[in-house]
């Protein structure tokens, strides 16, 4: 047999070229040719089994191989097998874990949802999710909010109040936050005024003469005590800002940028008013939904 | 031409005869015990405080394996490097001082392969029974034959997939689920792959594996060199000047040999006949060659019957067979070894200083600080606990550094956390910016163990706003 094997030499394929020029011949392994053919044998298994040959405007839909699945709207479809619907499937199946979930926190209080991991883990990542949809768009992912812009919802300044209520209201409802321009009222150095009496309330000022003007048409003419309270501290019940902390929720101020470029940031509030408002979301969510993004919301900020 | 032209390469069968002797033994002595830990492992019970009775368990679906008292988790995927690093250094050790004993010993192909050689001598005979029975008409006996080693192979093809199977679940109850159809489908996926493979490569393909398929064997030849050890033919000595001749009653004598320069081989063919990959060992080193010293145990026997000395065919290397003297300690056998011996000790120490409990302190960046109305800033982390150990412990969380800052750690105080489980926690750090000495001050969280007083500190950072 090993005979046979050392005797055999490398055979041509018997072509001539110009006489001479010869072609080897280097056979194929059995081996080889065995995998060729169950190659082969696979393609035509597939292509009854599977979605395969195009016909026209249509192709092969392969046999026995229906998926069965339910869309969002509870619409049953039966289709051949393809990758949409075996995906489909696997939402119907995601979604019926979290109906069951979505479920449990229907009738359930704030306090027991915490009390609960399973219930409060997933009212949390499930909340993460709609607050990147809706709501990152202006408080940012992270909720750390647009200084000026939008505010941040991750510090421990709630200027429409923190209770699980006033935070559900909030998203329910929606929030205006307006304060009048004092422009046309005030004088350029009242306003000058107000603003250094507005910074002395956070420990920032440096001129006593100017506070003290500013604090006698904070409380007086300007009626700025309506809104602010007479302590400076605000009002949650109608969103006007806590002026004697350190968190500047409409006036761009950096901490560590000097006393003018402070002064020049809140003259321009106290002259031009603020217009913010944050749409309603009662339509757009359902309850448990709400739910969720107020325990999500509450959470991102202190509780204090 | 006058032969017609092959288009295809017809792979020649190889019928190997059986043979005693000192390889032979040392050869199934491999393949039992391989067998026994292959067939067997997944039987053995042991005892655990948590997780499955079994010795060794791949569990895939709780993300650990368990081997003897080692569990091991996703965490801990880079011993596997250190592990597969350790393999393949030992296997160029290996390689490069004794040659291929790797294939030849204890490759799984040349194990497996052996077995079905066995079981079809077992069932149709010695080589030349079996070789009649290839070239004989089809008769009820050949089909009989034929049919019941196939069905015997099929056997053992079986029991190989399914054993290995039992690696990745429950043996007892995998077992009785897969007869009863209740097993999951990648066991029964992968229990008909590695039986339809272990048929075709130990039935069919055999030798053809080794020289076709394997790339081991493809680039083995880098670790040889003139000192490697390899099975080699005496053709000094099987030769002479009047070349190897067969016996007659004059030539027999090993003296008559001697005196008239004829070679002591005297062309029995009995190593190319025990050959598993059919070839002639008498014309030097060849690829296919898969160093399993049969045909040594074969031309020894021989030797001993006809009372010639042993050793025509033996274990040898280039050097020694022209009498210089053995170089074991090459500069890439030492470095082979090096390399053996530092990544072992780093994946030994690795094991037995494993931690029992994980501390993962992730900074949240959105946001980086936090503006508080007091004036403070704080930064936020995520962290992550994760308890190895076979029992719940008790943990406490507490930072050291920063002694002016605010901590809060949600939930406070002491939890406990179940074994292979972990739990997240937050942590608030807030600092009055004028008190940070450092623009990015570096304290630690530590996680104190309150079971074994065990501490493990992390690092974390303290962002300011610029």
């Amino acid at each position: 047999m090993s005979k046979e094997k050392q005797s055999r030499t490398v055979q041509t394929t018997g072509h001539a070229w110009d006489g001479d020029i010869q072609e080897f011949n280097n056979p194929l392994p059995t081996w080889w040719l065995w995998g060729f053919y169950a190659t082969v044998v696979f393609a035509i298994v597939y292509w009854i089994f599977y979605p395969a040959w195009p016909i026209g405007d249509d192709y092969t839909k392969g046999i026995g191989n229906e998926i069965e699945y339910t869309t969002k709207d509870g619409k049953t479809v039966t289709t051949h097998w393809n990758t949409r619907a075996l995906y489909e499937r696997d939402l119907q199946e995601a979604r019926a874990v979290s109906d069951k979930f979505a479920a449990s926190l229907k009738d359930v209080g704030y306090a027991d949802i915490l009390k609960d991991a399973d219930k409060s883990n997933y009212a949390t990542s499930a909340a993460n999710v709609l607050f990147a949809d809706n709501c990152a768009g202006c408080h940012q992912p992270g909720g750390a909010g647009l200084p000026g812009h939008y505010p941040s919802l991750v510090d421990d300044d709630w200027i429409w109040g923190s209770s699980y209520e006033k935070v559900e209201e909030t998203i329910r409802k929606g929030r205006q936050g307006i304060m009048p321009g004092f422009s046309a009222s005030l004088k350029d150095a009242q306003v000058s005024d107000v603003a250094e009496y507005v910074l002395s309330l956070s420990g920032e000022s440096v001129d006593d003469e100017m506070v003290k003007r500013g604090q006698k048409i904070f409380h007086g003419d300007a009626g700025c005590v309506v809104c602010h309270t007479k302590t400076g501290q605000g009002n949650i019940d109608m969103g006007s800002a806590n002026l004697t902390d350190q968190i500047w929720t409409v006036a761009n101020i950096n901490t560590k940028s000097d006393h003018d470029k402070k002064l020049v940031a809140v003259k321009k509030i106290i002259n031009n008013g603020i217009n913010r408002s944050m749409p309603a979301w009662e339509k757009r969510f359902t309850d448990t939904e709400i739910k969720m993004l107020t325990l999500y919301v509450h959470q991102l900020g202190s509780s204090n | 031409m006058s032969e017609q032209t092959a288009y295809v390469d017809k792979r020649i069968p190889v019928y190997p005869r059986s043979v005693k002797g000192v390889f032979r033994n040392l050869k199934t002595a491999i393949l039992i015990f391989a067998y026994g830990v292959y067939f067997i492992l997944p039987w053995l019970p042991w005892n655990r405080e948590t997780g499955p009775s079994q010795t060794v368990l791949f569990d895939i679906e709780d993300r650990r394996f368990y081997i003897f008292d080692l569990v091991v988790y996703a965490q801990d995927i880079f011993w596997l490097a250190g592990f597969l690093i350790i393999g393949a250094f030992l296997l160029f050790f290996v390689t490069g001082i004794l040659g291929r004993v790797f294939c030849g010993y204890f490759c799984f192909q040349t194990l497996w392969t052996d077995v079905f050689i066995f079981i079809e001598r077992l069932i149709q005979g010695e080589r030349n029974a079996r070789i009649k029975l290839a070239k004989s008409e089809w008769s009820a006996r050949k089909y009989f034959l034929k049919i019941s080693t196939w069905l015997a192979w099929l056997l053992v093809s079986f029991w190989t997939g399914l054993s290995f199977t039992l690696y990745w679940g429950e043996a007892g109850q995998l077992v009785i689920d897969i007869f009863t159809g209740q097993a999951p489908f990648p066991a029964y996926a992968t229990t008909l792959f590695l039986t339809l493979t272990t048929l075709v490569m130990a039935g069919l393909a055999r030798e053809q594996v080794c020289t076709y398929m394997c790339p081991y064997a493809r680039f083995q030849g880098a670790m040889f060199d003139q000192d490697t050890l390899v099975v080699a033919y005496d053709d000094i000595r099987g030769e002479r000047s009047q070349a190897r001749t067969k016996p007659t009653k004059e030539n027999l004598p090993h003296d008559f040999r001697v005196k008239n320069e004829i070679g002591d081989c005297i062309d029995c063919g009995y190593c190319v006949q025990v050959c598993p990959v059919g070839i002639d060992i008498r014309n030097g080193l060849q690829y296919q060659c898969i160093s399993c010293a049969l045909c040594i145990d074969a031309c020894n026997t021989m030797m001993d019957t006809i009372k010639y000395p042993r050793g025509l065919i033996k274990y040898t290397s280039e050097v020694q067979q022209t009498n210089k003297k053995h170089n074991w300690f090459k500069l890439k056998n030492i470095g082979y070894a090096l390399a053996l011996i530092i990544v072992s000790s780093v994946l030994v120490s690795a094991i037995l200083n494993r931690q029992g409990s994980e501390l993962h302190v992730q900074q949240i960046r959105q946001p980086l600080y936090i503006t508080l109305s007091d004036g403070y800033i704080q930064n936020r982390f995520s962290i992550k606990i994760f308890n190895k150990q076979n029992k719940p412990q008790d943990y406490a969380l507490i930072t050291s550094g920063l002694e002016h800052a605010r901590i809060e750690v949600k939930p406070s105080g002491h939890f406990t956390v179940e074994s292979g489980e972990s739990v997240t926690l937050n942590a608030r750090v807030s600092v009055d910016p004028e008190l940070v000495k450092d623009e990015q001050e570096i304290f630690q969280f530590v996680l104190v163990n309150r079971n074994s007083k065990n501490r493990i500190a992390v690092d974390a950072q303290i962002f300011l706003p610029e």
